[in-house]
């Protein structure tokens, strides 16, 4: 088939005419990074940046109430604006960057954590047991699927009750069943290789099959998908927020301040914009990336 | 084999057996699917610490009388072993009957059935926006070569990272507060359904166009699309005619996705629209954690979820003639 260039996209927006469109004199093994690309990745250097050391970027105290500066339209004292309290929400949302980008982090921990162990568990086990436990996690995959999205996070906080961690756990719990899928085909697949069946013919035991030739294996596409399914985490856990079932509002985490802001989208819209954009930002940018590492995967290979 | 077999062609293509067989799997798949979220949920609720009967008082916060909870556990049969109160539960839930919900203390089926129109129109209109964008899309990138490939393709990842209650709420300050075009709540009127829909439509468009694209370009490239276009074929032609079944294929086999993604989206959507419906009446039961009430809309969704697969691969089946000999 011949390669069109620029197709199998992941990078989009602006790009300088012929910057690689013209046809490569020589396959290049490892493609040079669009711009786009260049720019999630400097994006999302400057999320980690204010999520380490938030004061480098806004020295102001996120919770500092001004009552005289309360909604202030986005000016150049404050580029976002204020909110309720005259806390300026440009200093607030550097500053919930990092509580942000950890309850992503750990709700995709979570998921990829449960998604390998359910995974593996099912496409590990030999004879009648192992086609059991294979059967009864595709099904339980399959039940899981059927409440999809933040259908299963919401079930999960009606028994939990709202805050920032149960909106963590319900985030990591409703992304496993998505990685245990991928978990699953890919042990199987790997099971399958004939570099396993030359590990088995060795002698190798069992539990150094696993873990030298079938996880690393496995857990490779997993990896990339988690750098998508951050962003993907983020938005979820800021949705739940702005229901309110996550953080609640005096945190400077971006989901508190969206469910802030909510009750004031007539008069001071820069409440709900500005917070909500730091979500888009950071999902955008890791949705650039980890497609760019997929179709390097592919390519590579 | 014998040789004088009947012409057996003509008479197979009748032959109900496999599509029988295919409903008949697909409705035990759903009931065991049913189950399986009944289960988990009444044992979750079982799992969870705090008192069932105090829930249903109104949470701790009621101040129940002991009285009262020994009341409550008798009638809602709290006081019986727990393998009896799973199974009245699983027979209740057999015939139909979903219980009471605790916070409104109406019948929770009743309740669903009032609230799932709402949601069916919201997400129908929304399905059909998002494909028509999503085609729409693709066949422009198609005619615009390269350039136009590469700004249709940063849309999609900008259109589906986009959160719907972002979205809904820039929407309303541009469109309501500022031009004052549309409502910033459902009134009901087709006007009303406009931001609410947009807002559904616009990230699952952005997932649909992404496959779309993909798959119309490989089909353009095929053979038969040549000779299509040798045969005098029109671009407009050739894409009605030739390239829409192949666009529509993969984008079909995710309808189980794009479900669940408006599903999850009717939920913000109609919280910032202030629309009645499903997901709302979610948000409600989980915020007054009214287990009778959650359990009524894991299982409606669950059903919808199984239903709609279904007819996914149904729709796959007419698409597609390849899949359509057993």
């Amino acid at each position: 088939m011949t390669v069109l260039p620029g197709l199998p996209g992941g990078a989009g927006g602006p790009v300088a005419p012929g910057t690689d469109l013209a046809p490569a004199p020589r396959p290049a093994r490892r493609p040079r990074p669009s711009p786009v690309e260049v720019a999630a990745a400097a994006l999302l250097g400057l999320l980690v940046l204010a999520a380490v050391a938030p004061g480098l970027l806004a020295p102001a105290d996120p919770l500092a109430v001004a009552p005289a500066d309360a909604f202030s339209p986005p000016s150049l004292a404050h580029p976002f604006g204020t909110d309720e309290s005259g806390r300026g929400l440009w200093t607030r949302v550097v500053h919930g960057t990092g509580a942000s980008l950890l309850i992503g982090l750990l709700a995709t921990l979570l998921g990829t954590g449960l998604g390998v162990v359910l995974g593996v568990a099912s496409g590990l086990g030999r004879g009648v047991a192992g086609r059991v436990a294979d059967a009864g996690v595709g099904r339980l995959i399959e039940v899981l699927f059927a409440l999809p999205g933040l259908l299963l996070a919401l079930v999960v906080i009606a028994f939990t009750g709202p805050g920032a961690l149960p909106a963590t756990l319900a985030v990591g719990l409703a992304t496993a069943p998505g990685y245990a899928r991928i978990v699953r085909t890919q042990v199987a697949t790997v099971r399958r290789s004939a570099m396993v069946e030359q590990a088995v013919v060795l002698g190798r035991s069992p539990a150094t099959v696993l873990l030298r030739h079938v996880l690393p294996n496995a857990l490779a596409p997993v990896a990339v998908l988690a750098t998508l399914g951050v962003g993907q985490a983020v938005v979820w856990a800021s949705s739940l927020s702005y229901l309110g079932l996550g953080s609640p509002p005096p945190a400077p985490e971006w989901g508190a301040m969206l469910a802030a802001g909510r009750t004031y989208l007539g008069s001071a819209w820069w409440m709900t914009v500005f917070p909500g954009l730091a979500v888009v930002v950071t999902a955008a940018a890791s949705t650039v990336l980890g497609r760019a590492l997929t179709r390097r995967r592919t390519e590579v290979r | 084999m014998t040789v004088d077999a009947p012409p057996a062609p003509a008479r197979a293509r009748r032959d109900p057996r496999p599509a029988l067989r295919w409903l008949v799997g697909r409705a035990v798949g759903g009931v065991l699917v049913l189950w399986a979220v009944a289960t988990l949920i009444f044992f979750a609720v079982r799992l969870v610490p705090g008192d069932p009967a105090e829930a249903i008082l109104g949470g701790p916060g009621s101040q129940a009388s002991d009285e009262a909870l020994a009341l409550v556990r008798e009638q809602y049969g709290l006081d019986r072993p727990l393998v009896v109160q799973y199974l009245a539960q699983l027979g209740r839930l057999a015939t139909g009957d979903l219980g009471s919900s605790y916070s409104l203390r109406v019948d929770v089926a009743d309740l669903l059935l009032a609230q799932l129109p709402g949601t069916l129109v919201l997400a129908a209109a929304a399905l059909v926006v998002a494909w028509a964008l999503a085609l729409a899309g693709a066949w422009w990138a198609s005619r615009s070569g390269p350039v136009g490939a590469r700004v249709s393709s940063g849309l999609e990842v900008l259109a589906s990272s986009l959160p719907q209650f972002w979205l809904a709420s820039v929407l309303i300050v541009v469109f309501s507060t500022e031009l004052g075009w549309f409502p910033p709540v459902s009134t009901g009127t087709p006007l009303g359904l406009v931001l609410p829909v947009v807002t559904l439509a616009v990230p699952v468009a952005g997932f649909l166009g992404q496959v779309t694209r993909d798959s119309l370009l490989e089909a353009s490239a095929a053979p038969f699309a040549l000779s299509a276009r040798a045969r005098g074929e029109t671009p407009g032609g050739l894409f009605a005619r030739h390239l829409l079944r192949h666009a529509a294929l993969p984008g079909l086999a995710l309808s189980g996705w794009a479900f669940g993604s408006l599903l999850s989206g009717a939920v913000v959507v109609e919280s910032v629209f202030a629309r009645p419906g499903l997901g709302r009446t979610l948000l409600q039961a989980v915020t007054l954690r009214d287990v009778p009430l959650v359990t009524g809309v894991a299982l409606a969704s669950a059903l919808a979820y199984v239903v709609v697969v279904a007819l996914g691969d149904l729709a796959e089946r007419l698409v597609d003639p390849r899949r359509r000999t057993p």
